[in-house]
């Protein structure tokens, strides 16, 4: 390496994992077409102003035109509209949802895996977790608290707290599992001892030494994060337990033109289409941001 | 427990003063539980380290020598309280470090440090050198950012690395320049002792002789006390000024460095250095080598009496039933056997 600076100061962390990732192909590609489909969920509407739940029944179940850009569904709404529209939710949900399961599950993980006396309870919670049957335990979640978060906070906002907890509470546990394992290496390592024998205490270890050293695995549950709370939203939206069914979300979108699949096949293409690009550009800006933060893959 | 009273070290003395002893251990055990089975029942454990006494004076270097697996590293995290002991008294500078926890243990973290055996494994690979070399800092002292980067700045100059490393990760370096980063993190705090974990077994010879300088440096000029940990009997009659000789979790000699190699008392001492190689010839060809037969026995069970009774030369039956007792045989010199007299 040839850097002039005598004391180094030109190199800073961020700059050098921004040097990183930008030499991974995959994660640029992956960060544009997540930006431009963050772009069009959000600004998109205010561009294409159509009304997403304007109904026209004598163009129902059209295809592509130039009126419809992507064809009407079968009370004659506007599908681009729809997809659009549906992506902010679906977005909103897959990225929050991810977070909330994403710290429950580092934390439980950490703990577990850094303090013996932790171990055994916070593991055998997430196993009970793990061993819920989900489906009856939302639909009694849901019945308990669905009439009191609408009156609180409205219908949809109610229904978007409920339904992000929830996809977030029962998907911790894996990452969980995962984090524990790796912190359980982690800490037989000698630099570990090392600032023991400094005196850094418990909590600072493991935020300065086996935190950073366990983000590649939280990395990866956090890409599979994103795609599984989009998807489970769609189950739930399906199952009539999520979103109202004139409020469109990516998944809604799908199970409802899964019924008119052999009459308009572009009608579940569509929201399909951003459900697989999301999850996919996703999972490519994990993989160059676990890259990126590793200083032994960086100026490779 | 220590007997306190008469023991405790007034503060500022010389640190030539040779009869203060800066560490004191009493009987320290540390045995390994082992968990077997599906409902992990705890069916034994190993004993590392298993009843150790000995001091180390103020400015002294003690070697600590022996074959790999005996314990020596055990002995090394044990006299820093990084283990929950067994049992035994460790006072060092006059605080009984064994029964602290918490706060008041972290406290006395600067006055004693470690280098670590494993160069790569003891650095975080995540953290820069600078980082990794403020930790101490960060954790003990109040410094601003500048003044922090100029103290790791010094630490750097202190053992030769170049000040632009600070930026760079652990495994963008050498094994000797790893083990100098390491000794600038054991450096940061001014400690008065720090345990050498074989600072140097995995280093090549050239570089081997580069961080040894450094280390008999730093302890001039900082007036250093070192438990060096090594298996290299060479290396520890050049760096010593007192050997201990341990054995399966027991020292079993303990001499002041002329001596421990001129006569050895106990018989493992006596084959450990017939062992080594010597360069002068006439020595060489007089000498007989003693090689030991059989392994060593593992520490979870060792033999009944003298641990090293399955592998002694010289065993007689009272080896195999009594267990030796640790004897002062004057001059400074404490061993553990049957056979002297
Ligand atoms: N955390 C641990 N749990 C269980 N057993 C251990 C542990 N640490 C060490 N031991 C056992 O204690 C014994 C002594 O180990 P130690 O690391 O102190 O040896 P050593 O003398 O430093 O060897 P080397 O020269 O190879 O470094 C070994 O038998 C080892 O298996
Ligand atoms: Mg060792």
């Amino acid at each position: 390496m040839t850097d002039t600076t005598l004391e180094g100061k030109g190199r800073t962390l961020w700059g050098d994992v921004w040097d990183q990732y930008k030499t991974h192909k995959g994660a640029l590609v992956g960060t544009a077409v997540f930006l431009f489909i963050l772009f069009a969920v959000f600004l998109g509407p205010y561009i294409y102003k159509v009304d997403p739940q304007y109904l026209n029944i004598r163009v129902k179940n059209q295809g592509p035109s130039m009126a419809h850009l992507l064809g009407t569904d079968q009370l004659g709404r506007d599908m681009l509209a729809q997809v659009l529209h549906g992506g902010r939710v679906s977005m909103a949900v897959g990225v929050i949802a991810m977070a909330i399961s994403l710290l429950v599950g580092t934390m439980v993980g950490l703990l577990a895996g850094y303090f013996k006396k932790l171990d055994g309870p916070l593991m055998r919670l997430t196993d009970l977790f793990l061993a819920l049957p989900l489906l009856p335990l939302l639909l009694v979640i849901i019945m308990l608290f669905r009439d009191t978060l609408r009156g609180m906070f409205g219908p949809e906002t109610g229904i978007f707290i409920l339904i992000v907890s929830i996809i977030g509470a029962t998907s911790w546990m894996h990452t969980a599992r995962i984090v524990r394992g790796d912190v359980l290496a982690q800490k037989e390592r000698e630099f570990v001892l090392a600032a023991k024998s400094i005196g850094t205490p418990d909590r600072r270890v493991i935020l300065r030494h086996i935190l950073p050293n366990v983000l590649s695995p939280i990395m990866v549950s956090a890409t599979l994060g994103v795609a599984n709370a989009i998807i489970t939203e769609s189950a739930l939206s399906f199952l009539g337990l999520g979103f109202p069914s004139d409020f469109p979300t990516w998944g809604r979108l799908l199970f409802d033109g899964a019924n008119y699949m052999t009459l308009t096949p572009a009608r579940v293409v569509w929201p399909g289409l951003a459900i697989s690009l999301t999850v996919l550009s996703v999972n490519f800006i994990g993989d160059g941001l676990r890259d990126a933060l590793d200083p032994r893959i960086r100026g490779r | 427990m220590l007997p306190v009273g008469g023991t405790q070290i007034p503060e500022g003395r010389g640190i030539l003063d040779d009869n203060a002893p800066l560490v004191k251990v009493e009987n320290l055990k540390m045995y390994f539980p082992i968990y077997r089975g599906i409902l992990s029942r705890r069916v034994g454990e190993v004993k590392a380290v298993d009843g150790l006494s000995f001091d180390i004076m103020e400015g002294e270097t003690l070697g600590l020598v022996g074959e790999s697996g005996c314990g020596k590293s055990t002995v090394g995290r044990a006299l820093l309280h990084l283990y929950d002991l067994t049992n035994g008294a460790i006072e060092v500078n006059g605080h009984d470090i064994s029964t602290l926890e918490g706060e008041e243990l972290r406290e006395l973290r600067p006055e004693m440090q470690m280098i670590f055996q494993d160069t790569q494994a003891s650095l975080n690979p995540r953290m820069t050198v600078g980082s990794i070399i403020a930790e101490p800092l960060d954790e003990h002292t109040k410094l601003s950012k500048t003044d922090k980067r100029a103290k790791v700045g010094e630490l750097m100059d202190a053992v030769g690395l170049a000040r632009h490393f600070a930026d760079r990760y652990p495994h963008e370096f050498s094994g000797g320049q790893r083990q100098r980063i390491g000794i600038a993190r054991a450096l940061a705090l001014n400690p008065k002792f720090i345990v050498c974990d074989e600072p140097i077994a995995a280093l090549d010879v050239s570089i081997q002789a580069q961080v040894v300088n450094l280390l008999e440096d730093l302890q001039e000029q900082l007036g250093l006390t070192y438990l060096f940990i090594s298996h290299d009997l060479s290396m520890i009659r050049h760096l010593a000024t007192r050997v201990a000789v341990m054995y399966l979790g027991k020292i079993v000699e303990l001499s002041p460095r002329d001596a421990l190699y001129e006569a050895p008392l106990h018989p493992y001492t006596e084959a450990l250095l017939s062992a080594v190689p010597r360069p002068d010839t006439a020595q060489a060809a007089t000498r007989n080598r003693i090689i030991l037969k059989g392994d060593v026995p593992s520490p979870s069970n060792p033999p009944k009496g003298c641990n090293f009774c399955t592998r002694c030369p010289k065993v007689q039956d009272i080896c195999r039933s009594l267990e030796p007792v640790w004897r002062d045989f004057g001059d400074g010199r404490f061993a553990a056997c049957h056979l002297i007299d």
